[in-house]
């Protein structure tokens, strides 16, 4: 029940058409004062928000003495950032590359196909009347209510049933299912897709699949992006389906592989350099990504109907 | 809630061109059966059939015959016994408890401050708003886990340059400890989730029309009141979605309490709801009562999702 008020506003607020951006005029300096005072609010909230990530650039390139023994924020006269990425991929038979890799293969793979599927499920709901359609649809909705957490540990149970769990398959499957995707697609489709336009493709003699992929993906490319970001943050940073499903860490994504580290660091010492650095290493991919892709979110929920 | 959903998605254009289309051809009725079919196929392994199975075994229990169970293992019909057990656990009650408070003081201070965050980069006043929209937004690129390590670092003593910093203005703090812990994890909460609801609501606010503002303007209206009577008005709903995303992504706080549970003596395995559940169900292997759990806290998440919603909607009128 609880999903058909949120759902009606969702879906306004991801379908309502935003003109294309009429950007207000952008006056600074007209009111000095107030310039400099959002400015400097501005700033200060990011400092908040950067200086954790400053802070391991600074940690990571420190040896373990130093580390405790210089000031956090400062480099120390010692730069060992190089030695410690060097210890990083070293460490045990270069286990941390293969974490990093295995993050990007369930990423990747998982947030391509989950994307691909949730399109071609959401063009089907939006774009044909067919029977049990309603009743699809409200599962799928509430499917996206219910936190990941509570269907990891029967998920564990069903996979070591049929002998997935402790696999690639265990985290790769889970990850292919996006209910905020389709829906996401479904609003999109009913608002862009003209009808007027699939039926000209029929009427051209183009079957129903090839319509789907020749007119239908391409005009949900906008919404196609928006999903597959979705899908790719969320799988790089899943960690409770991974800690359940996986007992060899050599199928490990990098989040469970480094608090694997982290966990050894009150018996090892030896951690300290290994583990702040490798956070370093696995911070880079994703932030990059997000500060180049950032506009692409804001484009997928906003733009809603326009082609 | 069937019902409900259709009035929400008439697909009115859909109907007419199949009417248009008179006699629809097989291949148009196997069409969408085709399109949905991985996803439903998907879905119905990974989500439906999970959550049958958690309902189900938490009304069961196994019995053990013998006094190792040695003489076989069986699983019988418990009734309510695993939810008696789970709710009459003070620590998973607590844990609740502890939650909700979690929730009271968290979840208001996030989306207030990635409200006004969101207003001050729209607003004419804000310089180079693209630089620090992303870098407001960095955060949530760093999963949950990777950002508790590297604050569990900033709260450790002899590490930390911001314990350093207090001790120098005569101020302890021990972000680990038991007093403080609780606000630890939800500093790194805010940390990772602000920038990303922040997004959420700018979307909302690019998409009031501009002449909206040019009236308030001609108006007379200053800034401060553009954003009480036009803007906040108007961004309600990406409030209340976040809001109602944040209400549960609280309850199911696990990562970061389990990763901080590694430094901080002060979170034991029972700490939230999840991190319960999780202990019961792997730790001590009694699968049932963490399956009774799991619904508990699915069910917990609704309800305050769904007194809040209502609760606003009533404010509204």
């Amino acid at each position: 029940m609880t999903a058909t008020p949120l759902t009606r506003r969702a879906s306004g607020a991801a379908a309502r058409p935003a003109a294309p951006a009429p950007r207000r005029p952008r006056t600074p300096g007209t009111h000095p004062a107030r310039t400099i005072l959002v400015t400097g609010i501005l700033v200060v909230v990011a400092l908040y928000f950067l200086v954790p990530v400053y802070w391991v650039v600074v940690a990571a390139s420190k040896t373990s003495s130093d580390l405790f023994a210089t000031p956090g924020l400062l480099f120390s006269g010692h730069v060992a950032l190089w030695d410690n990425i060097t210890r990083v991929f070293g460490y045990g038979e270069g286990i941390f590359g293969r974490w990093l890799l295995n993050s990007v293969l369930y990423a990747g793979v998982g947030a391509i196909i989950a994307t691909y599927v949730a399109a071609a499920g959401g063009y089907a709901l939006a774009k044909y009347s067919f029977r049990g359609r309603d009743t699809i649809y409200a599962a799928i909705l509430g499917g996206v209510l219910v936190p990941g957490t509570a269907t990891a540990l029967p998920l564990f149970l069903l996979f070591s049933s049929i002998g997935l769990s402790n696999t690639y398959w265990a985290v790769l499957l889970p990850s292919l299912v996006s209910p905020f995707g389709l829906f996401l697609c479904q609003v999109y489709a009913r608002t862009t897709i003209d009808d007027g336009l699939i039926e000209a493709a029929r009427l051209d003699g183009a079957g129903e699949l090839r319509i789907f992929h020749t007119v239908g993906l391409r005009i949900l490319t906008p919404a196609l992006v928006t999903v597959f970001l979705f899908q790719l943050v969320g799988i790089w940073n899943n960690y409770f389906l991974p800690l359940v499903m996986l007992s060899d860490e050599k199928l490990y994504p990098v989040t469970l592989g480094l608090q694997n580290w982290n966990s050894q660091i009150t018996r090892l010492p030896e951690f300290y350099e290994l583990t702040t650095a490798g956070v370093l290493l696995s911070i880079i991919p994703l932030a990059i990504a997000m500060v180049v892709l950032q506009r692409f979110w804001r484009g997928g929920l906003t733009e809603g109907s326009i082609k | 809630m069937s019902t409900h959903t259709h009035t929400v998605t008439p697909a009115p254009a859909a109907r007419a061109a199949s009417r248009r289309r008179g006699n629809p051809q097989r291949s148009t009725q196997a069409a969408p059966w085709l399109l949905i079919g991985p996803f439903l196929a998907l879905f119905i392994l990974t989500f439906a059939l999970p959550i049958l199975m958690a309902i189900v075994s938490s009304f069961q229990r196994v019995e053990r015959r013998g006094l190792f169970g040695e003489e076989g293992v069986s699983t019988v019909f418990a009734g309510f016994n695993n939810y008696a057990q789970a709710l009459g656990d003070a620590n998973f009650i607590t844990s609740i408890g502890r939650m909700i408070l979690f929730g009271i003081v968290q979840v208001p201070v996030m989306i207030a401050l990635c409200t006004l965050l969101a207003l001050l980069l729209e607003s004419a006043s804000a310089r180079w708003p693209g630089v620090f929209r992303a870098a407001f937004f960095l955060p949530y690129g760093i999963p949950g886990v990777i950002a508790t390590i590297l604050w569990s670092f900033l709260y450790t003593p002899g590490l930390s340059p911001l314990i350093d910093a207090a001790k120098i203005v005569g101020i302890e703090v021990d972000p680990l400890g038991s007093g403080m812990v609780l606000w630890s994890i939800a500093n790194i909460v805010t940390w990772t989730y602000t920038g990303y609801n922040m997004l959420i609501v700018i979307a909302q606010l690019k998409s009031i029309p501009g002449d909206i503002y040019e009236a308030a303007k001609l108006d007379g209206a200053g800034p401060v009141r553009i954003a009480r009577s036009i803007q906040l008005p108007l961004i309600r709903p990406a409030l209340m979605l976040t809001t109602v995303f944040s209400i549960i992504g609280t309850l199911q706080l696990f990562a970061e309490p389990q990763v901080l549970a590694t430094s901080s003596t002060a979170i034991d395995s029972g700490y939230t709801p999840n991190l319960a559940a999780y202990t019961n169900a792997f730790a001590y292997n009694n699968y049932n009562v963490a399956a009774a759990q799991a619904v508990l806290i699915a069910l917990i998440a609704f309800a305050l999702s769904f007194t809040f919603l209502r609760l606003s909607n009533r404010g509204s009128k």
